[in-house]
């Protein structure tokens, strides 16, 4: 016989309707959520097989990403499935507990601070907003090749043609800061607050040029339309840069709460601070 | 995505005007992963990943999606390498043909092959027909099988 745990997806105001809702909706390894409450609050969970999500099997399935990204897109999509509805405080992936009373336990503990960020979130989602420098577009003379002509010496050439594309290149690393500067000041006066994720450079990094900067920033539900808008019509002005912005997100990078924040290196901030998450501009 | 002329220019994907309530299955899996891994209620269930958590899965994830490492490295000096390589949208480009190249350079073995099995066809020896009738009739383990897991 396996032997089931809990799986939980999201902190949210317990509700019946909700639960009608979600009545239809899968979870991981398409199980069906279901809501554990306390306190007026509840926690979306799925049952899942210890043999998947024990302490053992975890760690190994972790290093398989197919596994992982199926694990990630059923939770992000329950996440998804309560924040289509109602005011949501998604959990990391694998928050895992050994039955419903211990979901139930936890909530206790929790209630105070979970009730009081979901009051903070209340009417807010998340939009993310990514940078990325792009390189010259491939048609336009490049510099060295402008510079390769011309000249006696074939030294000489090599080294004006080097600083050439030095001075191109940190033309270029300004014209990327300039741009995460103003792309940055547009969203900021729209969002309540921001996060910075780290750059994207992995093998899933997707897309064109050199992600340069990764912020999350909390809007009001309503000030989407005209966040988009505004940031589009900011990066529009600007060359050199490809802006991706994605959402609305669930507030999945605004979770942290003073006591329980892990060591991260996220940089939770209000409306202070600025600036691209890049090295500094000729560091070698 | 893949064309950089498109790319350059912002362009609203139909994911976010389509869906009032966020990303759906059309987000990408980076995006995702340095959300769910990465950000969210932390709660010390009662599987301790978070010894695991934290520390496994943020390395990870920086394998996967955040090497800020090889991200400050790029940034400072990815334009300085010779222009006919530092064109990431040559280099984006780059990897359809790279894969094209592989296909033309399959290609081009298994014409080698065939062709290094025609003069044996062409003395035309009845022992060299049965040979290859043998061959043709037996759906071959080693060649064939090959031939449909490179399409």
């Amino acid at each position: 016989m396996s032997v089931y745990m809990s799986y939980g997806y999201a902190v949210t105001r317990a509700d019946a309707a909700l639960e009608e809702a979600l009545s239809h909706v899968r979870g991981v390894a398409g199980a069906p959520v279901r809501l554990v409450g306390a306190q007026g609050l509840a926690v979306v969970v799925s049952s899942v097989p210890e043999s998947d999500f024990g302490e053992t099997a975890l760690k190994a399935r972790l290093e398989d990403l197919d596994w992982l990204e199926s694990v990630a897109r059923a939770h992000h999509s329950v996440v998804e499935a309560v924040f289509a509805r109602t005011t949501v405080l998604p959990l990391r992936l694998a928050t895992l507990h050994l039955d419903d009373n211990r979901v139930r336990d936890m909530l206790d503990r929790r209630a105070d601070e979970f009730a009081l960020l979901l009051d903070q979130l209340a009417g807010h989602v998340e939009w993310g907003v990514k940078v990325y420098a792009l390189p010259p577009a491939p048609g336009s003379p490049a510099p060295a090749a402008v510079s390769a002509a011309t000249g006696t010496s074939p030294g000489r050439d090599y080294l004006r043609s080097r600083q050439r594309q030095r001075r191109s290149g940190e033309d270029a690393w300004r014209a990327a800061r300039d741009a995460v500067l103003s792309i940055d000041a547009a969203a900021r006066g729209l969002a309540v607050d921001r996060v910075e994720h780290r750059l994207q450079e992995g093998e899933l990094a997707t897309g064109p040029g050199c992600n340069v900067s990764n912020n999350a920033y909390l809007v009001p539900r309503q000030g989407g339309a005209e966040f988009q808008e505004r940031l589009l019509g900011t990066a529009g002005n600007l060359d050199g840069v490809r802006v991706d912005i994605t959402g609305p997100w669930a507030p999945y990078s605004f979770t942290a709460s003073d006591d329980t924040d892990d060591a991260q290196e996220s940089h939770h901030e209000g409306a202070a601070g600025a600036g691209p998450t890049q090295p500094e501009a000729g560091t070698q | 995505m893949t064309d950089p002329t498109q790319a350059r220019r912002p362009v609203p994907r139909p994911a976010q005007t389509v869906s009032p309530y966020g990303q759906g299955s059309s987000a990408n899996l980076a995006d995702i992963l340095e959300r769910v891994l990465d950000k969210g209620i932390v709660i010390a269930g009662d599987i301790q990943i978070n010894l695991l958590d934290i520390e496994l899965l943020t390395i990870k994830l920086r394998l996967l999606v955040a090497s800020v490492d090889k991200a400050k490295e790029m940034g400072i000096d990815w334009w300085e390498h010779d222009p006919s390589l530092s064109s990431r949208a040559r280099e984006d480009s780059g990897r359809p043909s790279l894969a094209e190249e592989n296909r033309r350079l399959r290609a081009e073995v298994e014409n080698l092959r065939r062709r290094s099995l025609a003069p044996a066809d062409s003395a035309a020896s009845l022992v060299d027909d049965e040979a290859v009738r043998r061959e043709e009739s037996e759906p071959d383990q080693g060649t064939r099988r090959r031939g449909s897991d490179d399409r």
